[in-house]
């Protein structure tokens, strides 16, 4: 934790970790939303792990997006379930 | 057309002909999710044999057992609900020790307090899903504790809803949200550490760089003075 963590009042860092997930899919309830938020106005660390949050999964989102199954396995898969003639 | 039919026929399919074994109607069920399926195999075994088997095996269980579906969740639901348990059989053939995915959430270790506090978003995307970047994402999912991971290979990976994922876990609502926020931490955690050198290596790089430009402009200036303001 650097400085900001020091100066600021851990305990409720604490107690939101917890919303970030909630918060960052939208699903936080808009009283607890607006207690975070006002929070991280002060809070460097928590718009951090927030902002880092976000961002860790919507990398996970666009690598998985990326990712096909292997044409060999789809072959063997089609071939196992007697639908090849279906393989486009 | 009853409710169940009619479930199945908004994802797209015909269950009458799924349960006739209409082969081109079971290959675009194959078609739409056996890269979902394949996915989630692979992230949660690692070996490509492994997935691969678990993959068939899902298919050919769904082939079999669509006379008896039943059609109170969605298809694709019952199928990573296959996919899943065929997974963790194999982990749990191969590593007996691990925890039951079934264990109440209270005995996991609690919210992993953040360590790492840099600001990574910076990164350009090209670099934060390099190949080697994707790899450090593997390797950080394959660390998290096996009732962790299949949440958030669900989720965050194949996209299901957190209800979705509770009846494809056999979870409570709460308890995917818990365990999804727990994985969500952690992979957040290992990637700071990460992407959090690479920032550093830039702005030590972007410090050099400044510090070599001020060197040569002091330089400059110096043989200007010298040369006492001729042209």
């Amino acid at each position: 934790m650097n400085e900001t963590t020091k100066r600021h009042e851990h305990k409720s860092c604490r107690q939101l970790l917890g919303s970030l997930s909630d918060y960052v899919d939208g699903e936080l309830s808009e009283e607890l939303c607006s207690m975070l938020e006002h929070h991280m106005e002060d809070c460097e660390d928590c718009r951090i792990v927030v902002d880092t949050l976000r961002k860790t999964v919507s990398l996970y989102h666009m690598a998985a997006g990326s990712e096909v199954i292997p044409s060999d396995i789809r072959q063997r898969l089609y071939k196992s379930l007697n639908i090849e003639e279906y393989l486009e | 057309m009853n409710d169940h039919e009619n479930k199945v026929e908004a994802e797209g399919f015909s269950l009458p002909a799924l349960q006739k074994g209409d082969p081109e109607e079971f290959s675009r069920l194959v078609n739409a999710y056996s890269s979902k399926i394949y996915r989630l195999a692979i992230k949660m075994l690692t070996q490509q044999q492994d997935a691969e088997d678990v993959l068939q095996e899902t298919f050919l269980k769904a082939y079999r057992g669509l006379k008896s579906f039943d059609g109170r969740s969605k298809i694709s639901t019952w199928l990573f609900r296959i996919a899943t348990n065929e997974a963790l059989m194999v982990l749990r053939r191969k590593h007996p020790e691990i925890i039951s995915i079934d264990e109440p959430v209270e005995r996991e270790e609690g919210e992993q307090e953040p360590v790492q506090i840099i600001d990574w978003c910076c990164l350009p995307e090209n670099e934060l899903l390099s190949e080697e970047s994707k790899v450090r994402l593997d390797a950080a999912v394959q660390r998290l504790p096996e009732s962790l991971r299949v949440v958030f290979l669900l989720r965050d990976i194949n996209d299901l809803s957190t209800h979705e994922t509770a009846e494809v876990l056999g979870l409570s609502d709460t308890a995917v949200k818990t365990r999804l926020s727990r994985a969500r931490l952690r992979l957040r955690e290992g990637l700071s550490a990460y992407f959090g050198e690479r920032v550093n290596n830039l702005r030590e790089a972007q410090h050099d760089h400044s510090m070599e430009r001020s060197t040569k402009n002091r330089e400059k200036m110096l043989l200007r003075s010298k040369g006492g303001g001729k042209k």
